[in-house]
Parts: structure tokens; C-alpha cells; sequence
């Protein structure tokens, strides 16, 4: 009987015990049943952090860019499962790049129209009570291509601005409150300690009420890219307003008009004036299999399976319709379905191997329901740019491939 | 290990160490009035957070050249990025033409995004001068100085720029 595998053996120790034990386990080799494909050959020992399958692939959409510091990556939402996006798969969208900073260092400062202006490290604010919270972050640039009717030909390119995570970190208002809110302060400005210091205007109401210092991303710190040490958490409003490596609030008494809240980040429409401080995402959903760049390998069962999600509260009803509009049904939500997060539905189909269009509408709790392409248009016009949430829709083909579907 | 505030007010409200409901959880440290004014650098629409400083736009053109050209192209358009000069007509085009001219309703927020984020990969390196004089220089291309005018902490916050009124808020 010889050993398999010498790095085996040293690593369960040489010791008269073990070795007896690892001994009396192994049958000799005559004795083995053929073709059993139970593997010969004993796996890769236990290590400090995991890695993904090799076989798996799945990446963040990058653009070639001239200064990707300034850029984004988008969320390959069709190779995600469930509502909660991996943190390595979370998209990015940064102005100045990704900072890298030594938490023992890093300080949020609160100052502006309070009692007493604070400084809080790293660890104060991890003593302090915590909440995990499931919530989605979207870009209000998310879907932007969507606007025209021609839209954009995968899931990842149309709606990879948005991902979501289970966030942990101390209420906004805990710490406001250390530092006693003045009467006279209604907005507070929001700073990160990224190379332009980014900057957004909030209501200190939405700050009270649910505004989120988080720490934690899916259970583990989180990413750089997504503001570590800590970042702001405003769950349901445009992604810019999260301000990562977050270092800085200040209670104001009216909004800064920022340039990320002024010359971005605002709505243009036809008659020349612009929405500003547009912060809620409306409710939005899309079918994240099949979808565009999938080829089903033909006809037969096969699950539709979707996000949908809103920024006012949670998703109470997400359709489908498998006949590009003319009948919709009711599609099963994932529960529990968590307010301002992503809700994944699900509707078993069976394709008879004909040429159709599948698309998806969701409804929130405040009875809001997502519009078609035409509706959001005689809302909005086209020259907003940003908070697109029209209905998508993939055509599908007879040989199965899937692609985009004009609106 | 709670601090002395925190014991007082939960043995007040005989929890003991339990539970703590007080207003104050004694986290965290006071910060200096030197540490808020060295990171307080967001300067609002009535401009009281400017600094000291002043700069023209005969000063900013060669800030300007040094610094900003290679991006935003001779005199604020035609770079790699950003168009800095527009009116609001421009607006009404399809695409429209959003820039600082175009767009922005206040000249205080040129002013805040040239300090804390241009030069876009040496941001924060301006003098306070420089960025007067830079900013004076972007408005004097979109006609909104004079050439000679002193922006300062004075007169920056009263230059009007075309699309002042041009916001609304939120309808939804
Ligand atoms: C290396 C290239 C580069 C240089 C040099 C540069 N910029 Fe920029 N500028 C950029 C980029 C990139 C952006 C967009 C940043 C973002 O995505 O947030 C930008 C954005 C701006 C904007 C916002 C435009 C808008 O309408 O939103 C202004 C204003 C601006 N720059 C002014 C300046 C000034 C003034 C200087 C010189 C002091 C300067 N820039 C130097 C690359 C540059």
C-alpha cells in the first residue's frame, strides 16, 4: 500500500496515531471497485478565504475608457442568483477612483448646525447598536440606453448599475444625535475621502429615518469599491447619493447644489428646466434569464426568473408576459420580500419553439406601476438621461437565441 | 466598557447595564474647531465658506493653459472631456448641451468642484488665487465676467448664471 499523496501525509502529521488511523481507512488497491468515478485522489486542503470554482466566470462589464478612474462597471445580473449580489460583482461607479485607506486612520467627521461638532473612528462606530438591512443600489444612470427604443442588447448593459447586498452598519441617527441636531439644520451634506472628495446634499429627514453608516457588505467588510471602511446608506435613493468612504457630514440648512447634484444627476426635460434633487428610484424590473446574448437549447421547460425592485418600498407584484405584451401573469415573488431591495420572480414556462418577445412589469407598495417605454416619454421627455425604468423586452428566436427587443 | 455617562444614565433608569436608551452614548470624541475647519471645504450657493483669495480671468488663462487645456480643449471646448462653455438655449438641442455656461445654476459650485476635483488627476492642488482666477477665466469664456473683474469671496457668490432659475424640484 502506498501513500496517494505526500502532501497528505505531512500535512495530517506523522504522528504513530494518525498514520495508524490513515492506514486502517485505505483498502488496498486491488480491492477498489472499478468505475465508481469516485475520485482517487483526495481534494485541495482546507484554506484562510475562499475562492469561486475556476469553472465560474462571471464578471463585471468594464468599458474601455480615458480615465477609468472615472468610470463604471456593471453587475452581470444574468449570472447572479437570488437577490444578493455577490460584493465582488457589486457595480461600481466611481469619479476619482477607488482610495485605499487604513481604517485605524480613517475618521467621520459630523459637524455643521449641531450641539457639538464629532469625531468617530472606525471602532466607535462599530460599538455602537447596529442593523443589517437588505437593499439595493442603483446608479440613476442604470438603464440609460434605454431611453431610445432600440435599448441595450444584455441584461448587464442595460441594468448592471444596480446591485444588492445585505448592508450592516449604525442608524445615520445615532450619530447625528451624538452630536445634537440643531433646530435650524434640514439637509445634511455627505463627503467621501475619495480623490475629489465626493460630495451629495440629502434631507436630514431621510437621513433620521433611515439613512444607514454602513460597515458590513454580505457579511464581511466591505469592498473597497464599495466604500471601505464605511459608506452611506440612503436605501432607495440614486446610487450617487451612497456616498462611499464616507468621512464627512455636515447638517446644513439648505442643499450645497453640489456639481454631482447640479450639472449630473439631474433631469432635463423638453421645456429646458430640470428636476433636481430626484432622488427615489421608481419601481423597475427586468428578466434577468433568458435575456439577451442566451440561447435556450430548444423547446421544452424553462424557468423565467427576473429582479424586480423599487425605491419606494417593497415589490408587491412582478408580471410577465411571454407574448410581447398581449396577456401578462402573475410571476412568484422570493420571499421575504425586503423594502427598497432587489425581489427576485420566478414563472415556470414552457416554450413551444416559436418566435416571441418576453417582457416584465412589477408593481410597489405605493401602487406605482412600471411604465412602458411610450408613458415614461410623456412623463419625462427625452432629454433626462438618467432614472429610465421603462419595461424591457427580449425577443427570443426560433433556434433560441435571445436578444434585445425594440420598445 | 461603558464610559461614566452612560453607567449614570441607565443606573438612573434602573436597567443597569442592560439596556441603554439614553440620548447619549458617549461614543466617539468632540472634534476641534481646526480639524472641522481644515476638512469643511464645501462651499454653498451664497458662497460664506469662501476663502481668502481673489483671481481674475486674465490671471485664470494661464492657469488654464497650464493646467486644464489638455482636457477641456483651448478655451473650454473641443478636449477629451467636459465642454465648460454654453448657453441655455443650448438646452433646447437634441442632445442637449449641458455645461457650466449651459447648465449649472451657480457659479460657488465652479468654484467647490475646481478645488476639491480638477486638475482630475492632481486634485486639491490649486492655490485658493488659482482657483478664483481658473474659475474667473471659465466664466469670462462663457461671457459672464469681465476680463479684469476681481472674483473674490465677494463678488464670486454675485455672478448670475444664466440658468439660475432653470431648476425645479422634484415633481414626482
Ligand atoms: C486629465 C484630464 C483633466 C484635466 C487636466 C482637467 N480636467 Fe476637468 N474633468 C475631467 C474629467 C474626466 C471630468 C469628469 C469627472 C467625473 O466623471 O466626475 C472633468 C470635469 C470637470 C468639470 C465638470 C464639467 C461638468 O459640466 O460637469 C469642470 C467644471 C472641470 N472639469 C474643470 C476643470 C478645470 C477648471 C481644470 C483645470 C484646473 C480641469 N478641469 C482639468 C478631466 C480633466
Amino acid at each position: 500500500m502506498k501513500p496517494r499523496d505526500a502532501t497528505r501525509r505531512s500535512f495530517l502529521g506523522t504522528g504513530a496515531l494518525a498514520g495508524a488511523a490513515w492506514t486502517a481507512c485505505s483498502a488496498p488497491e486491488a480491492e477498489a471497485p472499478a468505475e465508481t468515478d469516485q475520485p482517487s485522489s483526495l481534494g485541495t486542503p482546507v484554506s484562510r478565504y475562499g475562492q469561486r470554482s475556476p469553472y465560474e466566470k462571471a464578471a463585471r462589464g468594464v468599458r474601455e475608457s480615458q480615465t477609468p478612474e472615472a468610470a463604471s462597471s456593471r453587475t452581470p445580473l444574468d449570472q447572479t442568483y437570488g437577490i444578493i449580489t455577490p460584493s465582488a460583482l457589486h457595480f461600481e461607479r466611481h469619479h476619482a477612483g477607488v482610495p485605499e485607506i487604513d481604517p485605524a486612520t480613517h475618521k467621520l467627521l459630523v459637524h455643521g448646525l449641531v450641539d457639538r461638532p464629532m469625531a468617530f473612528s472606525v471602532d466607535d462606530i462599530k460599538r455602537l447598536p447596529s442593523v443589517s438591512r437588505v437593499h439595493f443600489v442603483e446608479c440613476s444612470g442604470n438603464s440609460g440606453g434605454e431611453w431610445s427604443p432600440a435599448g441595450a442588447p444584455t441584461v448587464a448593459l442595460s441594468h448592471g448599475l444596480a446591485s444588492c447586498s445585505e448592508w450592516t452598519g449604525v442608524p445615520l441617527r445615532i450619530l447625528l444625535e451624538e452630536a445634537g441636531i440643531q433646530p435650524e439644520a434640514k439637509w445634511i451634506l455627505a463627503e467621501g475621502a475619495d480623490a475629489c472628495l465626493m460630495q451629495r446634499s440629502a434631507t436630514l429627514e431621510k437621513a433620521l429615518e433611515e439613512g444607514l453608516v454602513a460597515y458590513g457588505q454580505n457579511g464581511e467588510a466591505i469592498r473597497p469599491e464599495q466604500g471601505y471602511p464605511m459608506r452611506l446608506i440612503l436605501p432607495g435613493w440614486e446610487g450617487n447619493t451612497n456616498v462611499k468612504w464616507l468621512r464627512r457630514i455636515k447638517l446644513t440648512a439648505g442643499p450645497q447644489y453640489v456639481k454631482d447634484e447640479t450639472s449630473k444627476y439631474t433631469e432635463l426635460m423638453e421645456d429646458g428646466t430640470a428636476w433636481i434633487f430626484t432622488f427615489e428610484m421608481d419601481a423597475k424590473s427586468v428578466i434577468t434569464a433568458p435575456s439577451g446574448g442566451h440561447a435556450i437549447d430548444g423547446p421544452g421547460f424553462l424557468e423565467i426568473s427576473g429582479l424586480a425592485w423599487s425605491g419606494r418600498g417593497k415589490i408587491t407584484q412582478a408580471e410577465v408576459s411571454t407574448d410581447g405584451g398581449q396577456t401578462w401573469t402573475e410571476a412568484e415573488l422570493q420571499t421575504p420580500v425586503y423594502s427598497k431591495a432587489f425581489t427576485r420572480f420566478r414563472l415556470p414556462w414552457e416554450w413551444d419553439g416559436s418566435e416571441t418577445v418576453l417582457l416584465s412589469r412589477c408593481r410597489d407598495e405605493s401602487g406605482y406601476l412600471q411604465p412602458g417605454r411610450a408613458e415614461l416619454i410623456e412623463e419625462r421627455g427625452r432629454k433626462s438621461a438618467y432614472h429610465c425604468n421603462r419595461i424591457k423586452g427580449w425577443r427570443i428566436a426560433a433556434d433560441g437565441s435571445v436578444t434585445n427587443a425594440e420598445a | 466598557m461603558l464610559k461614566p455617562s452612560l453607567l449614570s444614565v441607565s443606573i438612573l433608569l434602573g436597567l443597569g447595564a442592560a439596556v441603554v436608551s439614553a440620548q447619549s452614548y458617549g461614543v466617539g470624541r468632540p472634534a476641534s474647531a481646526e480639524e472641522v475647519a481644515a476638512w469643511d471645504v464645501t462651499i454653498g450657493p451664497e458662497g460664506h465658506e469662501l476663502p481668502e483669495g481673489s483671481g481674475t480671468a486674465k490671471d485664470g488663462a494661464q492657469v488654464y493653459e497650464v493646467r486644464c487645456k489638455e482636457c477641456h480643449g483651448e478655451e473650454g471646448v473641443g478636449g477629451d472631456h467636459a465642454a465648460l462653455i454654453g448657453n441655455p438655449e443650448q438646452l433646447k438641442e437634441t442632445p442637449p448641451v449641458k455645461t457650466v455656461g449651459s447648465y449649472w445654476p451657480y457659479a460657488t459650485t465652479l468654484f467647490d468642484y475646481t478645488r476639491r476635483a480638477m486638475p482630475f488627476e492632481e486634485p486639491g492642488t490649486l492655490t485658493a488665487d488659482q482657483v478664483y482666477a481658473v474659475t474667473a477665466y471659465v466664466l469670462y469664456l462663457n461671457g459672464l465676467v469681465g476680463e479684469d473683474d476681481v472674483l473674490d469671496r465677494e463678488s464670486l457668490p454675485q455672478v448670475v448664471m444664466p440658468n439660475r432659475d432653470g431648476f425645479v424640484r422634484d415633481p414626482r
